[in-house]
C-alpha cells in the first residue's frame, strides 16, 4: 500500500511505517522507553531524509508517552514541581538545539554529529543498565537480597548555590541541577529525535538521586512536553515534521505500546532491564559499525 | 539563454523552408496525490518537412524533460580517524533537479561534443556551473559524484527508451517521472538535428504539483508553521490518549 509523504517528498509503503510503529511501540511498552531512539535510525534506513526522520519521530514520541504519563500522573507518580523545572530546561534546550541544528546542517556535519551522540549516549546508558542488570540478577540467583541502592544525588550537584525542596522526590537540591538535565536532554530531543528517557532516567537517578517512585512519572511528565515544544520548534525551524508519517508511526506505535505494556506485567523487572540494555547495545553498535564502514552515497546534495 | 539562442535562430529556421516541429506532451499537469508512485510523460509530435518531402537521411529527434534548476552544495565524504564524515563540498549554480533525456540514435552519433554542451544534450553535457574555486579536477569530481547519485536514484536518466519516429513524420518519447521528483515547472524540449546541426526546437511546459490533501498538507506546514505544528502536537496527542482509554476499558 504506497502512500505519498507531502513533507518528505516520496512515497513508502504504509504499512511498512505502521509496523516499524507497533515494533517500537511494543518495545517502548514494554520498557516504558519513548522508542524514538529506535524510530529515527529505522527511519534513515528506510531511506527517509534525516531531518524529516528526526522531527516525525519526535511527533510520535509526544504520542506513545501521552498514555504513560497520564497513568503515573492519576497514580501520583510524577513530581510536578520538579517535572516542572526539567519541561523548563528542556524547552531552553531544545531552542539551543535548534541553532545548533541550523549550524550544524550549514557546515554539513549533522549526520556525523547524530550518529556519533547515539553511539556514546547508547554506548554508555547501554553498558550502565547492563552492568546494574547482571549485578541483581546474579545476587537473586545465590538468594542474596538485592543491596538496597544507597540513593544519594551527585557531589557536584550539593555544591550548587539556591536549594529548593522536592517534596515527590524527596529531595533538597539547587533546582540548576535538574534544569542542567533537562537542558541536556532537550538540545537531545531535536538534534536526535529522542524523548530522551534513556539519558534522563539514569541522570534521575544516579546526578540527581530521585526517589525511584517518581522517576519514571516525572521523566514521562517531561518527555510529553519537551517533544510536544520540539516538534512546535521543528515545525517552525526546519518545517520537517511530516504529519502523514508521524500519524502513521502513531497508529502502530500507540497500540503497540499497550500490549507492550500488558506484556511487561509477565517478565521480571531485572531481566526487562538487561533485555533493553541489550536492545540498546546492539542499536549503539550497529550504529557505530554503521560509522566506520563505507557509505552507501560518498557524495551527498543538499540546497544551498 | 536557450531562449535567446533560439530567438536568434528562428528567422533562420524560419527561412529557407526548413523542417518544423509541432509537440505536445501527454500531460500539461502531473498532480502527485497520495497515490503517487510516480509517472510516465508521453512526449510526442510530428515533424513538417518543407513541401512535405522527407529528405534521403532523415533527421534525428532528441527529447529532453528538464525540471527547475537550483543551487546546491554537494559534499563529499572521506575516512578521518577512522569514521565517515563530510570533508569536501563544491557548490553548483545550476543544476537541474530532474534531467531526462531521450533520442532516436546513441546520442554520440547525432552530434558532437560542442553542440550537445551548447544545447545541453546528455547528462554528461550539463552545465552546473561550479562556482567553488578549486581544481578543474576537483569540480570534475565532484560532477561526476552528483551525476552518478542522481543518475542511480532516477533522476538523472539518459537513453532509458528510444524516440521512436514512424514514417519519418512522426516522433514520441515515452519518459518515467519518478516519485521522488521536485514540485515545480519542468520544460519538454524537442530538437530536430540533421547533419549535426539542430535545425528545430520547441518547447512545451509541464508543471508538477502536490494536489489535494498533499498540497495542503505542504502548504500548511510552510505558511501555517506554529498551527501545523499544533495540530500534529494534538493528533498526537489524541491518538495517545484514544489508546490508552481503549485499552484500559477492554
Amino acid at each position: 500500500m504506497d502512500l505519498y509523504l507531502p513533507i518528505a517528498n516520496l512515497s513508502v509503503n504504509a504499512l511498512v511505517i505502521v509496523a516499524l510503529g507497533f515494533g517500537v511501540g511494543l518495545l517502548s511498552g514494554m520498557f516504558g522507553v519513548g522508542g524514538g531512539f529506535l524510530t529515527t535510525p529505522l527511519l534513515i534506513v528506510y531511506g527517509i531524509p534525516p531531518t524529516v526522520a528526526a522531527a516525525s519521530a519526535t511527533t510520535q514520541v509526544t504520542g506513545a508517552s501521552v498514555s504513560g504519563a497520564l497513568a503515573h500522573l492519576r497514580r501520583g507518580g510524577v513530581d510536578m514541581k520538579m517535572g516542572a523545572v526539567l519541561v523548563a530546561g528542556g524547552l531552553l534546550g531544545s531552542l539551543a538545539g535548534a541553532w545548533l541544528f541550523r549550524v550544524l546542517q550549514r557546515i554539513g556535519q549533522i549526520d556525523t554529529v547524530i550518529g556519533v551522540l547515539y553511539v556514546l549516549l547508547l554506548g554508555y546508558v547501554g553498558t550502565l543498565m547492563a552492568r546494574d542488570g547482571i549485578r541483581s540478577l546474579v545476587a537473586s540467583r545465590r538468594g542474596e537480597q538485592p543491596a538496597p541502592s544507597r540513593r544519594k544525588h551527585h557531589r557536584l550537584v550539593a555544591a550548587l548555590p539556591m536549594r529548593w525542596r522536592f517534596y515527590g522526590s524527596g529531595l533538597y537540591i539547587s533546582p540548576v541541577a535538574p534544569l542542567l538535565v533537562g537542558f541536556f536532554v532537550g538540545v537531545l530531543t531535536i538534534l536526535l529525535g529522542v524523548g530522551g528517557g534513556f539519558v534522563m532516567i539514569p541522570a534521575m537517578l544516579y546526578i540527581l538521586g530521585m526517589a525511584t517512585r517518581v522517576v519514571v512519572g516525572t521523566s514521562l511528565f517531561q518527555i510529553l512536553f519537551v517533544t510536544a515544544a520540539a516538534t512546535l520548534v521543528h515545525a517552525l525551524t526546519t518545517q520537517a515534521v511530516d504529519i502523514v508519517l508521524a500519524v502513521l508511526l502513531l497508529v502502530g506505535s500507540v497500540t503497540g505500546a499497550q500490549i507492550g505494556a500488558k506484556l511487561a506485567l509477565r517478565l521480571k523487572p531485572d531481566m526487562l532491564r538487561l533485555m533493553l540494555a541489550f536492545l540498546v547495545l546492539v542499536v549503539a553498535i550497529r550504529i557505530g559499525l554503521g560509522l566506520g564502514w563505507r557509505p552507501d552515497e560518498i557524495y551527498t546534495v543538499q540546497p544551498s | 539563454m536557450r531562449a535567446l539562442l533560439l530567438l536568434l535562430l528562428t528567422p533562420l529556421l524560419m527561412a529557407q523552408g526548413s523542417p518544423r516541429l509541432v509537440p505536445d506532451v501527454s500531460q500539461r499537469s502531473i498532480d502527485i496525490i497520495y497515490s503517487f508512485t510516480g509517472a510516465q510523460l508521453l512526449v510526442f509530435g510530428a515533424i513538417l518537412y518543407p513541401g512535405g518531402r522527407v529528405p534521403d537521411s532523415p533527421a534525428d529527434v532528441v527529447v529532453v524533460l528538464k525540471g527547475p534548476t537550483e543551487s546546491i552544495t554537494v559534499r563529499e565524504k572521506q575516512k578521518v580517524a577512522g569514521i565517515w564524515v563530510n570533508a569536501d563540498s563544491a557548490r553548483f549554480r545550476s543544476a537541474p533537479t530532474f534531467y531526462a533525456v531521450a533520442s532516436s540514435r546513441p546520442l554520440d552519433q547525432i552530434v558532437d561534443e560542442r553542440t550537445a554542451a551548447i544545447y545541453e544534450l546528455g547528462i554528461n553535457s550539463l552545465q552546473l556551473s561550479p562556482t567553488t574555486a578549486g581544481t578543474p579536477g576537483e569540480a570534475v569530481r565532484f560532477e561526476n559524484g552528483l551525476v552518478d547519485l542522481r543518475r542511480r536514484g532516477g533522476l538523472y536518466v539518459e537513453d532509458a527508451r528510444p524516440v521512436e519516429i514512424s514514417d519519418d513524420v512522426l516522433y514520441r518519447a515515452r519518459i518515467d517521472v519518478p516519485a521522488r521528483v521536485v514540485v515545480g515547472r519542468y520544460t519538454a524540449e524537442t530538437f530536430l538535428i540533421q547533419d549535426g546541426r539542430v535545425v528545430a526546437a520547441a518547447v512545451r511546459e509541464i508543471v508538477i504539483r502536490k494536489s489535494g490533501f498533499e498540497r495542503f498538507v505542504a502548504a500548511a506546514a510552510n505558511q501555517h508553521a506554529l498551527l501545523y505544528g499544533l495540530v500534529a502536537v494534538g493528533v498526537s496527542l489524541l491518538l495517545g490518549w484514544m489508546a490508552g482509554a481503549l485499552f484500559r476499558r477492554g
